[in-house]
């Protein structure tokens, strides 16, 4: 189990330093490749305004003409030990972990993504819980009652949860509860939960729930069909022969078994939601990390981008690692492999 | 009421289906007592666990439609509440299956599934709980059981969790157990193993014991007396030595004739029965067996169109063919039994 740890741990880093390789050529390559030089990039720093020599002058300082490896090199020891910046008015620090500065504000990367990342979270932890409790509770019942009414209405339901789009039903919502019963807020606010929960709830509500119905929908769609599958294993059977009550055959042998799979697809979910969840966020004007990454994208502010894509990356890869840990647990027979 | 231990009388399990109602138990009747032991032997599709799942009660609930009685130490189960005959599963009566490894729960140790069949009927501690599943597993021949109490199904070898599922229902020390096809899934020297460790239980623990096989050659030894299914039917029934020694049913001859025997070649059997078992669902006319049957000319036609009586030859053995007694006893006596014992 150790060895199979490390092994994974190992694996987990490995996979990040590639992905930001990946990035980092995407970014910072691939224009070059398409014309851009080093004085352009350059520019994005000193404005428009400022004399071709003051550019040239600038690209320099900031190592922009250095071979690719060297300027990864020089990322990647930012993040590690920080680094300086000048690009042009004077030396500027910026402390570990630094992923570079803004084009757009001439500030660290970081602290802004720091700052995004609560109302993300809040958006995501609270989103999840629904989601998951909702879709489970559900996808069992429908499961157990195959053919029923109940299923039928809620695989439609469903069915339909997974085809909206958070825009569309998000935009319902508001105009429903917000602007129709105002019994919700309107968007567009977010309130730390240490300042006062009661309003972060009231702000997040409908975002929360918006996101909910769709993953709730798949969600119950997935419980159902692994629900279907497991009860009618041999060791349901078995548990069934033992005499125990059916409700512990449901819960224990059944549920435990179709559950693992769910569970896995679902920290993959919330490490994905993690990096931002791009539409809820804009439709509700959160400042989240997703918000943050549309806004960086239509300013072509590609350290910010570079920044959050990092980010979003370490979120889906620690995700991963925590479901196959979590899956060695759950499942004894992947111990062995 | 009834006089011996298990009595199932007329028991009929239809399951109705898109395609027509399914009649995989059709009439049977068979009774049992203490310390005794019934072979239950038929073809693929014969009805053998349906009819076993239905005396524990695993079909209530389902979509099938049960009929008939099952007296079970003078209590009606058929009739019984779910509630009431989920008490008895596990403690009055228990079940091995077939394939351990789908049979057992992946993720749960081989003693903690022990455990928790024996805390459902006994309210005893986890520490005395796991101390009877480790003496379970030692008696029924699993090295250090002590340590093996803590694996995994899937760390077993077939032969083991063969075992380890005997454990497990004998857990509460049912009355009745029965054995849904144990050894088809092992090799053939665990297989002899099994049913050796399965004989000797039996008279350890003077249960009454249902052994299901599609193989005569398993209960020859083990049975006291021998139920013969086809099509969800008995078409013969009596003891050991009536089916072995004057087996009176041309199906039963086939059976006889297609027993794998340890002085040949798996492969190798002696006389295959032709064809392939019935449609529950558009049973054959007449007697199910007749498509198949190299004697079915000589009954005079009734055959294809009048269903034989499950009738009484001599004392106790019944046979379901519209053949005539003296013609089948000749028919055994001249035709088959030499053929058998010359190959
Ligand atoms: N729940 C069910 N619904 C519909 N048909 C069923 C159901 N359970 C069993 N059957 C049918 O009943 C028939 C008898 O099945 P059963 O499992 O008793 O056969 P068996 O004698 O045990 O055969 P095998 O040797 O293959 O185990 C089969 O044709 C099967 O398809
Ligand atoms: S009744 Fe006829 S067809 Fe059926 S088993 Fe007897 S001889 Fe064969
Ligand atoms: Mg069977």
């Amino acid at each position: 189990m150790v060895t199979y740890i490390i092994r994974r741990l190992i694996g987990a880093l490995l996979m990040l330093a590639v992905v930001s390789m990946v990035t980092f050529s995407i970014f910072f390559v691939v224009p070059r490749l398409a014309g851009v030089t080093a004085t352009d990039f350059a520019n994005r720093y000193v404005g428009r305004a400022a004399t071709q020599e003051t550019v040239v002058e600038v690209a320099k300082k900031l190592g922009l003409n250095d071979p690719v490896v060297v300027q990864y090199g020089r990322w990647v020891k930012g993040i590690f030990v920080g680094s300086e910046f000048d690009y042009g008015s004077g030396v500027e620090h910026c402390p570990a972990p630094c992923f570079g500065y803004s084009f757009v504000t001439k500030k660290p990367v970081w602290p802004d993504l720091l700052d995004r990342l609560p109302v993300t979270l809040s958006l995501a932890v609270g989103a999840s819980i629904i989601w998951l409790l909702a879709g489970v509770a559900v996808g069992v019942l429908s499961a157990l009652k195959r053919g029923s009414l109940f299923d039928r209405g809620a695989m439609i339901v469903a069915l339909s949860g997974v085809s909206l789009p958070p825009f569309f039903t998000g935009l319902i919502a508001l105009s429903l509860f917000s602007y129709g019963l105002r019994i919700t807020a309107p968007g567009g606010a977010y309130t730390p939960f240490s300042e006062n929960p009661a309003e972060w709830a009231y702000n997040l509500i409908l975002p929360w729930l918006t996101l909910a119905f769709l993953n709730a929908a798949a969600y119950a769609r997935l419980t159902r069909a692994g629900m279907l599958e497991t009860m009618g294993e041999d060791y349901i059977r078995t548990a069934r022969a033992k005499g125990l009550k059916e409700s512990t055959v449901i819960t224990k042998h059944g549920l435990r078994a179709a559950l693992t799979p769910i569970v896995t697809i679902f920290g993959l979910d919330v490490g994905i939601l993690l990096g931002g969840a791009i539409l809820t966020e804009n439709v509700f004007s959160l400042p989240g990390l997703g918000k943050y990454a549309t806004g960086a994208i239509a300013a072509q502010d590609l350290p910010k981008i570079m920044g959050f894509t990092m980010l979003a990356a370490f979120f889906i890869v620690m995700a991963n690692l925590i479901v196959d840990l979590l899956y060695a647990v759950v499942d004894p027979r992947v111990r062995l492999a | 009421m009834s006089d011996n231990f298990l009595d199932v009388k007329n028991l009929k399990v239809h399951f109705p289906t898109d395609d027509g109602l399914v009649k995989s138990v059709d009439g049977l009747s068979f009774a049992l007592d203490r310390g005794k032991t019934l072979g239950i032997v038929g073809e693929s599709g014969s009805g053998k666990s349906v009819t076993s799942l239905s005396v524990l009660g695993l079909h209530k609930g389902g979509r099938a439609k049960i009929s008939g009685e099952i007296w079970l130490d003078g209590e009606e189960l058929v009739s019984a509440t779910p509630e009431h005959v989920r008490r008895l599963r596990g403690k009055k009566m228990a079940m091995i299956f077939q394939d351990p490894l789908s049979a057992m729960h992946p993720y749960f140790t081989v003693g903690a599934q022990i455990i928790e069949a024996y805390r459902i009927h006994n309210k005893v501690t986890k520490k005395v709980a796991r101390k009877h599943a480790a003496d379970l597993l030692g008696r029924v021949g699993i090295p250090q059981p002590d340590r093996r109490v803590d694996s995994y199904p899937h760390e077993f070898s077939g032969g083991m969790r063969q075992r380890a599922m005997i454990a497990m229902a004998l857990s509460c020390d049912p009355e009745l157990l029965i054995a849904d096809e144990p050894t088809t899934a092992l090799d053939v020297t665990v297989q002899a193993q099994i049913l050796d460790l399965m004989r000797d239980l039996q008279r350890d623990f003077n249960a009454a014991l249902i052994i299901i096989t599609h193989d005569l050659g398993v209960v020859a030894e083990l049975s006291d007396d021998i139920l013969v299914m086809y099509g969800g039917k008995a078409i013969e029934y009596g003891s050991a030595e009536d089916i072995f020694e004057r087996p009176e049913h041309p199906y039963t001859w086939g059976l006889l004739g297609s027993m794998p025997r340890l002085d040949r070649e798996p492969t190798e059997r002696l006389l295959p029965i032709k064809g392939s078992p019935p449609s529950l669902i558009n049973v054959p006319a007449g007697c199910a067996f007749h498509p198949r049957c190299a004697f079915e000319g000589r009954t005079g036609g009734k055959a294809g169109t009048e269903v034989p009586e499950l009738a009484e030859t001599e004392g106790g053995h019944l046979v379901r063919c519209h053949l005539p007694r003296e013609e089948r006893r000749a028919i055994w006596a001249n035709e088959i039994k030499p053929n058998l014992e010359s190959a």
